[in-house]
């Protein structure tokens, strides 16, 4: 039976003209399998990495039924005496005036709306790198992959002193702009725009008279779909995850991102010491919702990366 | 409606450079504002500094201060430690990450047999949880009261501390590591996948076993991707900021808040208002990434080329 499982390579490797044949046959007869290789080694190593990645995840999910002191007491991979998810959930949104729907809020509105806007930008520069000739474009080309190596925060302070010149610290904008410019995005674009479009198909749209940006948007575009797909989630958890950013830009409560008022609830165990079931459950109910809705999303990822060019 | 008659080429030609300003401006316009300026900005900030100037009234006078306050970074034991830091810290997360994602992700393309798609969307779980939130459950599970896990290493008798001494520097590796583990086994998976079988059987009718295989036949071809792999973490390990930002709430840690470069920079910058220290800081690292990422892209090449 699981012999069947074997073969679940891509077509691409089995279908050449050698007719490779069916996975792990070719094996010489009686060869004995490294030790290593061994079934039972290899999935009892298998497994430890599982329990590794899972039981963190496991302990949070458990504490989201716990009260305070069942928090402290008693072993953290076991549920709760009793379920308290649903009072816990309403003291999380009662908390503090409400303001955990207000930080989820702006998280969402950095996280989707940046991502959105920051794929569209590196599609569009990405196709315009791979379409186009023009002078000096492999000199600009250098200065974006310049952009990748750039460690992110070295860049976040001076950014704020510019910001703060302008006076713009302290809104949403001084987060968002900075999030939506996604180098990286441009060289996968670049890549996935390579491999996806054929160039006698724009040589046939601008025969027809269509306009350059009409053709972007009518052809290039809807042939990058599953990539553009692959650079909003790689943008969408980079926003996600951006803690320093935020941090030195703004100081404003109501603009906080979740990772931040989460921060703080934190910082503020020793006044409060029930902030720290509010973290707890705070970071349950932004994670494990987002969780669930990844993995569906995480094979077509996986598909981008292949075709893609991470290379 | 398609025309009769192609249009002239003088328009194709104006058509496709104003094709190539509308799709490229927007983007290298807002790449200019926050990333080259920038940049250059805090160059500029780098090279002066703010003098009270002998009553202190007026405010501080600018001036012009060369490379003092950059002598004053080399000199400064709080920079020198967080560098040294982050450098031990690279030096233990980078190659552990690394080897521990090739050896996963061989396995999962020579050997494990069942529940492959699972084992993969499993390891990946974690990197959908952001640096801020991992490194908060991990404190919990770091907390002597909170923790199963210290619970069951002193029911074996060991009394282990993970948040103090020098277990931290452990601690925030196995973050990261958890943190970043999945992610890479997918991605060097997936280049593993992209080798040609017919390359894999040339080598095993020539009587290669699987560890020759795996190490010879299928590594050279990944190694693209391991190489841009380290090079995204070493960038990332210099940054180390959201993990001893969050383990040092604990109060039991040694972490302070300049531990690592970047938190001297945040706390230069906002707790003692000396923006152009931060500034000059936020240079260093940059320098810093970028004398690793040559060294690393100069030692790929090399490899390359043999």
């Amino acid at each position: 039976m699981t012999d069947t499982l074997e073969t679940e390579r891509p077509s691409a490797r089995s279908g050449g003209p050698g007719g490779a044949g069916p996975s792990r046959g070719a094996r010489a007869p009686g060869t004995p399998l490294p030790w290593w290789l061994r079934r039972s080694a290899v999935t009892s190593l298998c497994a430890i990495a599982g329990i590794y990645t899972l039981l963190p995840l496991l302990w949070l999910l458990f504490a989201v039924t716990k009260t305070l002191p069942e928090l402290y007491s008693g072993n953290g991979f076991s549920p709760s005496s009793g379920f308290h998810v649903l009072e816990n959930v309403q003291d999380l949104f009662a908390a503090d005036g409400g303001r955990f729907g207000r930080w989820m809020l702006n998280t969402a509105v950095y996280a989707v709306g940046g991502a959105l806007a920051g794929t569209l930008l590196s599609v569009a520069a990405g196709y315009a790198f791979d379409k186009f000739p023009f002078r000096g474009k492999e000199k600009w080309y250098a200065l974006v992959i310049a952009g990748v190596l750039i460690p992110n925060t070295a860049i976040v302070i001076p950014l704020y002193l510019m910001m703060a010149n302008l006076q713009l610290t302290d809104t949403m904008w001084s987060v968002f702009i900075p999030l939506i410019v996604n180098p990286f995005g441009v060289y996968l674009a670049r890549a996935y725009s390579a491999g996806a479009i054929p160039d006698e198909l724009l040589e046939a749209a601008r025969i027809d008279g269509a306009g350059e940006v009409r053709t972007f948007f009518s052809v290039g575009l809807r042939m990058m779909a599953p990539g553009a797909l692959t650079i909003f989630l790689i943008q969408f958890i980079g926003i996600w995850n951006n803690f320093f950013l935020p941090m030195v830009m703004l100081t404003d409560n109501d603009l906080f991102t979740v990772a931040q008022g989460l921060f703080t609830w934190n910082s503020a165990v020793s006044q409060n010491p029930d902030y720290t079931r509010l973290v707890v459950i705070g970071s349950a109910v932004t994670t494990i919702p987002l969780l669930l809705l990844f993995i569906p999303l995480q094979r077509r990822w996986r598909a981008g990366l292949a075709e893609g060019g991470v290379k | 409606m398609a025309s009769t008659t192609s249009p002239p080429r003088s328009r194709i030609r104006r058509q496709r450079r104003n094709g190539v300003l509308l799709l490229l401006g927007p983007f290298f316009l807002l790449f200019a504002l926050t990333y080259i300026l920038p940049l250059f900005y805090a160059v500029g900030l780098s090279f002066f500094r703010e003098r009270f100037s002998g009553l202190g009234w007026g405010g501080p006078e600018l001036v012009f201060a060369w490379f003092d306050n950059y002598t004053r970074a080399l000199t400064d034991p709080d920079f020198l430690s967080g560098v040294g830091r982050v450098l031990l810290y690279g030096l233990i997360f980078v190659p552990l990450l690394v080897v521990l994602a090739i050896v996963l992700a061989l396995l999962l393309d020579n050997a494990l047999t069942y529940g492959r798609r699972f084992f993969q969307t499993l390891l990946f779980l974690p990197h959908i949880v952001p640096g801020l939130i991992a490194s908060l459950i991990w404190l919990y599970l770091y907390t002597p009261e909170l923790s199963p896990i210290v619970d069951a290493f002193s029911a074996l008798g060991w009394d282990i501390d993970f948040l103090g001494g020098n277990n931290v520097m452990f601690s925030l590796v196995n973050i990261a590591v958890w943190g970043a583990l999945g992610f890479n086994v997918v991605l060097i998976f997936v280049g593993l996948q992209a080798v040609p079988r017919t390359t894999i059987d040339a080598a095993r009718i020539d009587g290669a076993g699987e560890f020759r295989i795996a190490f010879n036949v299928k590594l050279p071809q990944v190694l693209p991707t391991v190489l841009v792999a380290t090079l995204f973490t070493i960038i990332g390990s210099l940054q180390l900021y959201t993990e001893p930002m969050i383990l040092r709430t604990s109060g039991e840690s040694p972490i302070s808040n300049t531990w690592t470069p970047n938190m001297l920079a945040y706390s230069s910058a906002f707790n003692s208002n000396d923006y152009h220290y931060a500034a000059t800081v936020s240079v260093l690292i940059a320098v810093l990434a970028g004398v690793l990422s040559f060294a690393v892209t100069r030692f790929a090449n090399r490899r390359a080329l043999r």
